[in-house]
């Protein structure tokens, strides 16, 4: 019924339109003669360009300042805070620049337009002008890249030796994580070597691998540095935290890397936000199927030595699926049964963090 | 050398000639494989505009999607059938698939087919004065080959298993595998098989505007004294002639890996409980070809938008448009450069960090040029006696958006903010404006400003005026609102918002865009209507409506074959003397000699009157004015 209203309301406005255009043309045709551009239209329109800078300029400061804490993502990474930082100065920088430019383009349009008894300046160019905003635009900006630059150096250079190792892993539709386990050593990947249970496609004739465990959330330590392996098994995806500033493509066939240090644990957080239900979260950024936007995993940072409590007690992979036990080479399975048995005593399960 | 080959194309008898032959054209060779220039330019238009109203279509059911998610879109069950859920929802892979086909139509159907295609094949000969293209046959295969890369892409609209649907970038693996999502299968196919004859067609349209610029022009028509659009139409077709081979090239290895096992850009694939035997491919590879000609395809979009408003923009500020050299200068730094920044779109894909760094630089290099085109546009309005055709304030709205999308620009272009605006709906917003509105816009205020030439009549300027005020403020409430959403963290290509705290927000604001996507959509067609109405039955247009200098308006009101019924005229001057002191009327046209107007003469002008009687072998006057 809604919708019957709602087109035919559409139609009759649709058919008065056009019976005011038609009559609008039938004056025109009958008053007849060229008009000269100083008309009334003509005012009008420049008018409007003067209000429309004057409505936009209200609204954006506006909204701005009223949704701050809306558009604002608080941030809880070291190298969050100098991008943040980057950030705002170009914010200052440009918008400076865009409302000037903008204002001058609207009043313009205001102040000159048409009137029968003028004329137009004729003035074609005028070098000194060109060279003053060739050269302005190029030091402002040569300026902004070499902090910008500074920053990504920084961000893209290696991990600290001591950065903790962790293995986030993209598939249709969910992340995996991996940890290293006692020997802070990542075990050999083979993406053949992957089925059902063996996720990451461990390749167990790679001593490494023994002690690896895989937790359904990504827990991190405050304040030490964390260095993300980043690996796809299927397409492309893109680990992102917003929370952290992060962002990294998962590519199949390519791991890549990002290291950061988290400042703030989630306890922390949620009292800064005032959220008792806060956490962080990591999705996907990079399109990879009909679950993308779904792929959500949780982010856990704690203090460090409650992280350290957790790390020791998880159990490795392979006490957990003993029966991968018969891929192992003969002259490793020693090795690996003194490392299965060493982690038998850690009965509690990774669930007991949040 | 132009000279030669326009003696012959001047002869009387060849006029004559031509003359009756319009008379004899049949129906097809007249309107449906003609190889008339202006006839070609309208049937892109219309096929641009066709596409225009699909791409924009599918960009209303996927913001009711965004704005409403929990609203039930089960009356479009008639028209999308299977995609839409039993439970009256829009399927997330149909969405996926509406955004990749937005894109994808947008990007190269209407803004590059529809953009350069209607504008340099009518403008070029008709602004160097030509008699058409160098080569009338192969802008007519040019045409139909677009077409039958539309008719493909159209029909992967229309399979079961639906049309491409891994965004218009179509990275592989995803768009390599069909395992990955439905559209991967034939819709995929169906997409590189379109895009290959589309770049065909390109191709074919380029060499003719490049060859007709440097062979065609007729006397005196130098380079310096060529309008600004056509030095813009010309820097886009070199720029689609290097960069489209490339794309070409990328969608053939993409259709190996697909259909022939190769693996080119596959590597370490586990899907579907399989593991595939490729390896050593390189998915980045990938990437790297498809944005080295990505990023000059923005500019293909944009740059003719530029050169379209640099001449309604003098025109209509009856001023010299500011600093021509300058202008001709950025847009030549602009073509340059544009094949050297590419991988600022792929700063946090795994790409080696030295190698961001180096694009960051010369990024915000590219930024200089595009700043110099913005102030010499408003340094063109100072002082100017601004008449608001509907074209004109079009050209305005240009300016402005190409102001408010230039400057996150440089946000993105720093690798360090970038990793957390990368792929949110900031790079949307950005996008959207300085891309997808500024071209859009221009690609409109080509149409007010052409249509008189184009059919012989006026559209509508009232409609006009209610139509820019519409677009204009409706794009601006649709695009700037993204930067917020983008800023607070929300990622593009997302079915809905519901699954993550994080972005829960903004609902509001998004519902809101929505609603002024669906004003704006809806505003269209009342250019839609303006634009055929005015076709017949719109007010007779004089010779010269806009009291322009550049030589289209010499030709008679509905040119014919060969554009001007007797001789080209020569030309004597730069397009831009608006407003020259001393003139009478507040234009000279550029096939008016300087010895016509010794009253607006500047002193080296004077000194170009001699040249000009010797090359017209006419006996010089002896009366000197100073
Ligand atoms: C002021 C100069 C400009 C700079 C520095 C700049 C920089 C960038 C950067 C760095 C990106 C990648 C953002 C990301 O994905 O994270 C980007 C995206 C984009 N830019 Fe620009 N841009 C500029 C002007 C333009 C112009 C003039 C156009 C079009 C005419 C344009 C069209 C695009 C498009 C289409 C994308 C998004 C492609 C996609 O991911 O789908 N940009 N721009
Ligand atoms: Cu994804
Ligand atoms: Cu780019």
């Amino acid at each position: 019924m809604l919708q019957f209203v709602l087109i035919a309301g559409v139609v009759l406005i649709v058919i008065v339109l056009g019976f005011l255009f038609r009559i609008n043309t039938l004056v025109t045709v009958v008053k007849g003669a060229e008009k000269h551009p100083e008309t009334k239209s003509n005012k009008i329109n420049g008018l409007l360009m003067f209000l429309f800078m004057v409505a936009s300029l209200i609204l954006l400061c506006w909204y701005s300042y009223a949704r701050f804490d809306d558009y604002t993502m608080p941030v809880a990474s070291e190298h969050g805070v100098v991008t943040d930082n980057l950030f705002w100065v170009t914010t200052a920088v440009t918008g400076f620049v865009f409302i000037l430019t903008n204002i001058l383009l609207f009043y313009f349009s205001f102040k000159y337009q048409y009137k029968e008894n003028e004329r137009a300046k004729f003035y074609p160019e005028n070098n000194k002008l060109e060279i003053i905003w060739t050269v302005i635009p190029a030091i402002v900006l040569t300026v902004l890249v070499f902090t910008g630059w500074k920053a990504w150096t920084d961000i893209t250079d290696a991990a600290p030796e001591d950065a903790e190792v962790i293995e986030i892993m993209g598939q249709q539709f969910a992340w995996s994580v991996r940890y290293p386990g006692k020997d802070g050593k990542l075990g050999k990947v083979d993406y053949r070597r992957i089925d059902a249970t063996n996720n990451f496609g461990m390749d167990l004739s790679d001593r490494n691998a023994f002690d690896d465990f895989m937790a359904p959330r990504l827990y991190v330590p405050k304040g030490r540095p964390v260095e993300l392996k980043i690996r796809a098994r299927d397409v492309l995806h893109s680990v992102y935290a917003p929370h952290f500033r992060l962002k990294m493509d998962a590519v199949p066939g390519m791991p890549t890397r990002f290291w950061f240090t988290p400042t703030k644990t989630t306890e922390e957080m949620r009292q800064e936000t005032n959220n008792p239900e806060f956490n962080y979260e990591i999705a996907c950024a990079e399109i990879c199927g009909r679950g993308h936007f779904s792929m959500r995993l949780l982010l856990v940072v704690e203090e460090p030595e409650v992280y350290d409590k957790w790390y020791a007690e998880q159990q490795s992979w392979l006490s957990q699926n003993p029966d991968y036990l018969s891929q192992i080479p003969v002259e490793l399975e020693e090795l690996a049964q003194i490392s299965v048995e060493n982690t038998k005593g850690n009965k509690e399960t990774e669930n007991k963090l949040n | 050398m132009a000279t030669e080959h326009q003696l012959e194309g001047n002869g009387v008898s060849h006029d004559d000639h031509d003359h009756d032959h319009d008379h004899h054209q049949s129906f097809v060779s007249k309107y449906i494989f003609s190889t008339d220039h202006k006839t070609i330019a309208k049937q892109f238009l219309i096929t641009g505009i066709f596409w225009a109203i699909i791409g924009g279509a599918m960009s209303i059911i996927f913001r009711l999607q965004l704005g409403f998610p929990n609203s039930n879109v089960g009356w479009l069950k008639p028209l999308l059938g299977q995609w839409i859920t039993e439970e009256g929802k829009i399927d997330p892979e149909f969405y996926l698939a509406l955004v990749t086909m937005h894109g994808t139509i947008m990007v190269f159907f209407v803004l590059t087919a529809g953009l350069s295609g209607t504008f340099s094949n009518f403008l070029i000969p008709l602004q160097v004065g030509a008699r058409d293209m160098a080569s009338g046959f192969m802008n007519m295969l040019s045409y139909w080959f677009f077409f039958l890369s539309s008719v493909i892409m159209m029909s992967s609209l229309f399979i079961q298993t639906g049309p491409a649907s891994g965004s218009w970038v179509v990275y592989p693996p995803l768009s390599a595998l069909p395992q990955a999502m439905k559209g991967s299968e034939l819709g995929m196919t169906l997409w590189l098989v379109s895009m290959a004859i589309f770049i065909v067609s390109s191709l074919l349209g380029g060499i003719n505007y490049i060859t007709t610029v440097i062979n065609l022009r007729t006397k005196g028509m130098t380079f310096s004294k060529l309008p600004l659009t056509i030095w813009a139409f010309f820097l886009t077709a070199v720029i689609g002639l290097l960069s489209f081979p490339v794309l070409f090239s990328a969608a053939l290895l993409l259709v190996f890996d697909r259909s022939f096992g190769t693996s080119f850009y596959l590597s370490d694939i586990y899907i579907g409980g399989e593991a595939l035997p490729n390896t050593g491919g390189s998915a980045l590879l990938f990437q790297h070809l498809f944005w080295f000609l990505g990023h000059p395809e923005v500019y293909i979009v944009l740059l003719p938008a530029l050169g379209i408003t640099s001449e309604i923009i003098a025109t209509n500020s009856r001023k010299p448009i500011f600093g021509y050299r300058a202008m001709v200068g950025s847009l030549f730094g602009i073509s340059i450069l544009s094949f050297v920044v590419w991988a600022h779109h792929m700063f946090v894909t795994g790409m080696n960090p030295f190698l961001g760094s180096i694009f960051m630089f010369l990024t915000l290099i590219i930024a200089v040029p595009s700043a110099v085109k913005v102030f010499n546009y408003i340094t063109t309005l100072w002082k100017g006696n601004i008449v608001f055709t509907p074209g004109m304030l079009f050209s305005i709205g240009l300016v402005s958006l190409f102001i408010s999308g230039g400057v996150t620009g440089i946000y993105l272009g720093n690798s360090a903010i970038d990793i957390q605006l990368h792929d949110t709906y900031f790079v949307v917003a950005h996008f959207h404006l300085v891309m997808g509105s500024a071209s859009f816009f221009g690609m409109v205020a080509g149409v007010y400003h052409w249509f008189p030439k184009m059919f012989g009549r006026m559209m509508d300027e009232k409609l006009g005026y209610v139509h820019f005020w519409f677009t204009f403020v409706g794009v601006y409430l649709v695009f700037f609102p993204m930067h917020y959403i983008g800023i607070a963290g929300f990622p593009r290509r997302y079915y809905s918002f519901t699954n993550f705290d994080a972005f829960q927000s903004f609902t509001d604001l998004n519902m809101f865009v929505s609603v002024a996507a669906i004003i704006t959509f809806g505003a269209q067609f009342i250019f839609l209507f303006n634009f055929f109405y005015s076709m017949f039955k719109g007010r007779r247009a004089t010779l010269n409506p806009w009291k322009s200098n550049t030589l289209e308006w010499t030709t008679p009101i509905n040119p014919g074959h060969g554009n001007w019924p007797g001789e080209i005229p020569a030309v004597y001057r730069w397009p831009y003397d608006y407003s020259k002191p001393g003139a009478e009327d507040d234009f000279i046209p550029q096939h008016i000699p300087f010895s016509a107007t010794p009253e607006s003469n500047l002193p080296h002008e004077n000194e170009l009157i001699a040249e000009e009687k010797e090359e017209e072998g006419i006996v010089v006057d002896e009366t000197k004015e100073s």
